[in-house]
């Protein structure tokens, strides 16, 4: 398998294509067959290579498999290559079978749509590319993933085509990445015009040889974290995942939640050399994380579509990644990458299954006690809040505080990494209120919905139960994955990981986080998080939404402001497109027409010049005789 | 047989024999079209495999013309012209098969038109005296001067008129160039109007400067660079679909080629002088093209001004005048005309059912015309540069080659990537998604067979070039090395005469690769050249 290991990206696109051609008229069970075959291929594939992989590298050393020349022209090239090392090889267990599972719990939720085969096409094309970017050897196929997947989630979000907001949000997306990507590609000019190469290892070794001045490697890394704010949905370019809720809820599970949104994350720590020889662009990327998780924590304290609630804290808590990126605990930011992308897929498909059951509705104000109704997806939906909200010893609990600890211990900006610290605490309490607010509306108290939904109430099919109390188990044990050092338990991701943050000259390698801080941080997180639980238990498990009507009530306009996303929409609208829109219409209107006029009047003279001309040449005799006595004239009085 | 004769002249045979044809005979007379251009575009892949991957000009055919004035019919393919050329012989089929129902009117003087022009666009590429250039360039206009008067929309004779004045103002300024270097450099060697003598004219600056902007100004025109492309707004609408595409696809890229085949190698100094005025124009069309392509409302005017900004960065990596980023720009060059001559087959497509071309007639036509739909998001994302498609791979190369020299112009020309996302989804989403507001859109049936097969190879190609250009770039490096070495040679401010004239000998050994005839002692390399010419000494890889 290693040495194929561009099989695995191709077993998923195998599946697209074949569906893609032939799917509409095959049939529903024909295309769920070869879609999970894809999926499954592609899980199985990649495990049998992280074994095989794992005993030939004990080390974590890199292995390439180059497939072939992409192009090279001038000292400007790239392979088509994958790579395994440490950090792929996490990044690809997680693609590969969250994705395997949300492709089973597709089918079931997917069941009575008309775009099956299409939603199918799409979700392996999209299984493949974030294969493609998690197993490039280089920024550039990373690239061709990053695009690539890009392109699947404005597809997926765009999936109901036929209304009109879903369209408009997909399109949303993609520009917005597209601003990230520029900066994708401006980093990428740098390093073909600095290091003559995109290869990650190449990069690397270049930038830690020394003799490569500072603002360079702070230009590349802003200018990937440029990129990182597109796809991982970051101030300021995070407006696009709320919106992409549009699509339908596997999707929000798959792309929107447990992989694609963390590529950003994935690249930073892939670049962890270069960042930590530019810590200036680590602290922009540190705080960038924290005012991401905070801000987007306080939109979620008041939103009422259940999926709107979860794409909020998507990106609160990527937020917290970069937090742990940014510091220089890549391992943690990683870690808690692993972590979300269970709890957060088991919530996402926690409310498709809610939003199943309801008939479609998504708002929050028309359900209430479903507890009994669907009560498995409530235990799954309370195990998953339970590892999000970071309560005591679920995985949430162990990723959060290892971040959290990190940023308290920093050593690249010790003042700056407690702020990004004091941050992402308030934030970590606004999660724990918000989500647990979430399940008190949904699950407690009575039925606020209409008697047609009450009637229609079901639990899912085993196909989407079963994923998610895969999940739910997930959740719960994922964090034995990375045990903190105070417990003295091995902590297998952090030290699996260190192989793909090399020791480098001039940058400081793993954070040591003193046993003290530590503990500190622990039992504050955990007390905040037990704080945000009780606090919304009192506001939200019997009032229900009393509670917002006495908000609004008390403090009108901030409730109005937080309700309206802070108006940030707005904002955009206003300033960048409203004017580019003007500006556009003016070049057209304006600077065309008077282009336009030049090359009329241009026209004109020439016009106007063979008219005076003409005169000189009627063939009327007495014009002749005109001429000839006005040149007589003249040339007397030049003379005389 | 002579192989680059034959697909020139090919196509004005048929046309005068398919003037005898009866004029009730559409059926056949586009039949006969469709093969004999079929049989061109099998002919033209006979190129490849005596092409060989080495500078300069191959499969060299040269004979004189007016030989008292030195000129001569001479054709020659060199890796930079290699690619045009079998894209103009692709996509001539393709426009006769895409119209085969679309045109009621004059269909034999339909068929004739687009033969003479697929003559005069291969002629021109292949040309390399450069009186048999102009001639070619010529010729092109005449046909799609009729193409747009006779087969156009309501607006059509205004919109040929405004065609023809714009084009022709630049080319009567060309001709004036050319007679005037014919002559220079018949003062200082034997005449000649081979477009390889004439790069080794010596011209004082500033006649340099005054023929460079005679010639630029021809071939910015026919490309068109702001601010003078008002007229292809214009042109497109009015246009048929095949005249849109073939203007789209092959005659905007006449404009570039005249950049890169002339105005860079027989002006080096002015064109290192001026680059930073063409680059900033470029850069300007690129943004300036891609917003107003933003808030059009007809598709066709969209994806005009998209030509505008996906043509300001061909030249921009023509100016930035290093390998990544003139190869990149060559490749560029056929990838708009793979994905822009889609998207222009595509609207045509849907205006021969619907009539209208206007963004507001339509929405949701994805459920209606799925297949449709399909191929026309594939164009699009070629056109918006996706990686592993076409157009990534020219734009990425053209962008990272400028970087290197001209970095502010490649990060400036780099939102243009954005701003093409921007106009190209909002296309797709006012035409294709949302509820289908408009009865007509629900009876409006599918993609047919015969456009199908239009498309299909134009998609082939677009996975082609973004997954494995190497195919392509291969054949056009050493074309392109070759170029760079004529032009750098002479650097703006320190050209002197010894070091020129060293310079030009070198450029004659280069070109002297080409030729597989030992030198005969004695005479200069340059001599030697114009001896192999006229003599038609045999010639590397190619046909006597």
């Amino acid at each position: 398998m290693l040495n194929a290991l561009w099989l695995i990206p191709a077993a998923p696109f195998a599946g697209f294509v074949v569906n893609g051609l032939f799917g509409k008229r095959a049939g529903k069970s024909f295309v769920s067959a070869v879609a999970i075959l894809g999926s499954l291929l592609a899980a199985i594939f990649g495990t049998v290579a992280v074994f095989q992989y794992h005993a030939l590298y004990p080390h974590g050393e890199r292995y390439v498999d180059l497939v072939y020349n992409w192009f090279s022209s001038g000292n400007v090239g790239a392979d088509v290559a994958f790579q395994l090392d440490p950090l792929s090889v996490v990044m690809l267990l997680v693609v590969t079978w969250v994705g395997f599972l949300i492709h089973v719990y597709s089918v079931g939720y997917m069941h009575d749509d008309t775009g099956y085969f299409r939603y199918f096409a799409y979700l392996n094309l999209f299984l493949s590319e974030m294969l493609i970017l998690v197993l490039g050897s280089s920024y550039l196929v990373m690239f061709v993933g990053w695009e690539g997947v890009g392109l699947c989630s404005y597809l997926l979000i765009g999936f109901y085509y036929k209304t009109d907001y879903a369209p408009a949000a997909g399109t949303k997306a993609f520009v917005l990445n597209r601003i990230g990507d520029f900066g994708f590609l401006i980093a990428m000019f740098l390093m073909f015009a600095y290091f003559g190469s995109v290869d990650f290892a190449r990069v690397s070794q270049l930038a830690a040889g020394g003799g490569v001045e500072p603002w360079l490697l702070t230009a590349i890394c802003l200018l990937l974290f440029l990129g990182a704010t597109g796809k991982s949905a970051q101030i300021p370019l995070y407006v696009w995942l709320p919106d992409a809720m549009a699509g339908p809820t596997p999707v929000s599970a798959l792309i929107h939640a447990a992989t694609m949104v963390t590529a950003g994350v994935y690249m930073v720590a892939r670049s962890n050399v270069l960042y930590r020889l530019a810590p200036d662009a680590m602290m922009v990327v540190a705080v960038i994380g924290g005012a991401t998780a905070l801000f987007a924590a306080t939109i979620a304290l008041r939103q009422w579509d259940i999926k709107k609630v979860l794409a909020y804290s998507t990106i609160s808590q990527l937020g917290f990644m970069f937090i742990g990126v940014g510091v220089g605990a890549f391992s943690a930011g990683v870690f808690h990458l692993v972590t979300h992308a269970f709890f957060k897929a088991c919530l996402f498909l926690g409310s498709g299954s809610v939003i199943h059951a309801m008939s479609g509705e998504q708002d929050m104000r028309s359900m209430g006690g479903l507890k009994t109704k669907i009560p498995h997806t409530y235990r799954t939906f309370a195990i998953a809040t339970y590892a999000i909200a970071g309560l005591p010893l679920a995985s949430g609990f162990f990723s959060k505080d290892e971040i959290l600890a990190s940023a308290w211990a920093t050593p690249y900006f010790p003042t700056v990494g407690k702020i990004v610290w004091a941050l992402g605490t308030i934030a970590a309490f606004c999660t724990a209120f918000y989500m647990y607010r979430l399940l008190y509306l949904t699950f407690d108290g009575k039925f606020r919905g209409t008697h047609e939904q009450e009637h229609h109430l079901h639990e899912s099919p085993s196909s989407m139960v079963v994923p998610l109390w895969i999940l739910a188990i997930l959740a719960i044990f994922g964090g034995l994955l990375g045990l903190p050092e105070i417990f003295h338990a091995p902590n297998f991701i952090g030290s699996w990981l260190a192989g793909a943050v090399p020791e480098i000259p001039g940058a400081h390698h793993l954070i040591e986080i003193p046993a003290g801080s530590e503990w500190t941080v622990m039992i504050v997180s955990t007390l905040i998080a037990l704080a945000g639980w009780w606090v919304a238990r009192s506001m939200y498990k019997d009032k229900q939404l009393d509670t917002d009507r006495a908000i609004e009530q008390r403090v009108p306009g901030l409730a109005r402001a937080v309700e309206n996303k802070w108006y940030v929409d707005e904002f955009y609208g206003a300033t960048v497109v409203g004017p580019l829109k003007q500006l556009s219409i003016f070049f057209w209107r304006i600077v065309d027409g008077i282009i336009d006029g030049i090359a009329a009047m241009l026209g004109y003279i020439v016009a106007g010049i063979g008219d005076l001309l003409r005169f000189f040449q009627t063939g009327n005799v007495r014009n002749y005789a005109l001429m000839l006595f006005a040149g007589v004239v003249v040339f007397i009085w030049i003379f005389t | 047989m002579p192989l680059l004769s034959t697909i020139v002249w090919l196509p004005i045979i048929a046309a005068v024999v398919l003037a005898f044809f009866p004029r009730s005979a559409a059926n056949a007379i586009k039949g006969a079209g469709l093969v004999v251009s079929l049989a061109i575009f099998a002919i033209s892949l006979g190129i490849l495999p005596n092409f060989t991957d080495a500078p300069g000009f191959q499969l060299v055919e040269h004979h004189a013309w007016i030989p008292q004035w030195g000129i001569s019919y001479s054709l020659g393919v060199d890796g930079i012209s290699l690619w045009l050329v079998l894209l103009t012989t692709l996509l001539t089929p393709i426009v006769l098969l895409s119209s085969w129902k679309a045109i009621h009117k004059y269909p034999k003087e339909y068929v004739i038109s687009f033969l003479v022009m697929e003559a005069a666009m291969i002629g021109f590429f292949l040309a390399m005296d450069l009186v048999l250039f102009y001639v070619f360039f010529e010729l092109t206009l005449l046909p799609m001067y009729l193409v747009i008067g006779v087969w156009g929309g309501a607006n059509r004779v205004y919109a040929a008129i405004k065609f023809f004045l714009f084009t022709i103002t630049g080319s009567l300024l060309m001709l004036l160039g050319i007679i005037y270097v014919g002559f220079k450099y018949s003062e200082q060697m034997p005449a000649s109007f081979a477009i390889l003598d004439l790069y080794g004219v010596s011209l004082a600056p500033r006649v340099a400067t005054i023929l460079f902007f005679a010639f630029s100004l021809a071939f910015a025109i026919k490309v068109p660079l702001f601010p003078l492309h008002t007229w292809l707004p214009d042109a497109h609408v009015e246009a048929p679909t095949g005249g849109s595409i073939i203007l789209a696809a092959v005659m905007l890229k006449m404009g570039t080629y005249g950049f890169v085949r002339i105005v860079l190698p027989m002006f080096p100094g002015a064109s290192l002088r001026w680059a930073h005025l063409l680059l900033t124009l470029s850069v300007i069309g690129i943004l300036y093209g891609a917003l107003v392509a933003w808030v059009q409302p007809d598709m066709k005017k969209l994806v005009a001004y998209s030509s505008v900004s996906h043509l300001g960065f061909c030249v921009m990596g023509l100016f930035a005048l290093n390998q990544t980023s003139i190869e990149g720009s060559i490749l560029q060059m056929v990838n708009h005309g793979l994905s822009t001559g889609a998207l222009f087959l595509l609207v045509g497509v849907i205006y021969e059912r619907r009539h209208t071309r206007l963004l507001a007639d339509y929405g949701g036509l994805a459920a209606t015309m799925p297949v449709y739909a399909t191929f026309f998001v594939i164009a699009m994302l070629s056109s918006v540069g996706l990686p592993g498609l076409n157009g990534f791979v020219g734009e990425f190369l053209i962008l990272a080659g400028t970087f290197q020299t001209y970095p502010v112009y490649a990060v400036i020309a780099a939102i243009g990537v954005i701003l093409a996302a921007i106009y190209l989804l909002w296309l797709i989403q006012k035409v294709f998604y949302g509820p289908i507001t408009n009865e007509e859109n629900t009876k409006v049936h599918d993609i047919a067979w015969h456009e199908v097969a239009a498309l299909v190879p134009l998609v082939v190609l677009m996975v082609w070039i973004g997954v494995h250009p190497s195919t392509f770039l291969r054949r056009m490096s050493p074309s392109v090395t070759q170029l760079i070495a004529t032009v750098k040679q002479e650097q703006p401010g320190k050209v002197m005469v010894t070091e020129n004239l060293r310079a030009r000998e070198r450029s004659a050994r280069l070109r002297d690769e080409s030729f597989a005839a030992p030198r005969p002692s004695g005479v200069s390399p340059a001599q030697h050249v114009r001896h192999a010419l006229q003599h038609g000494a045999s010639i590397a890889g190619g046909a006597r």
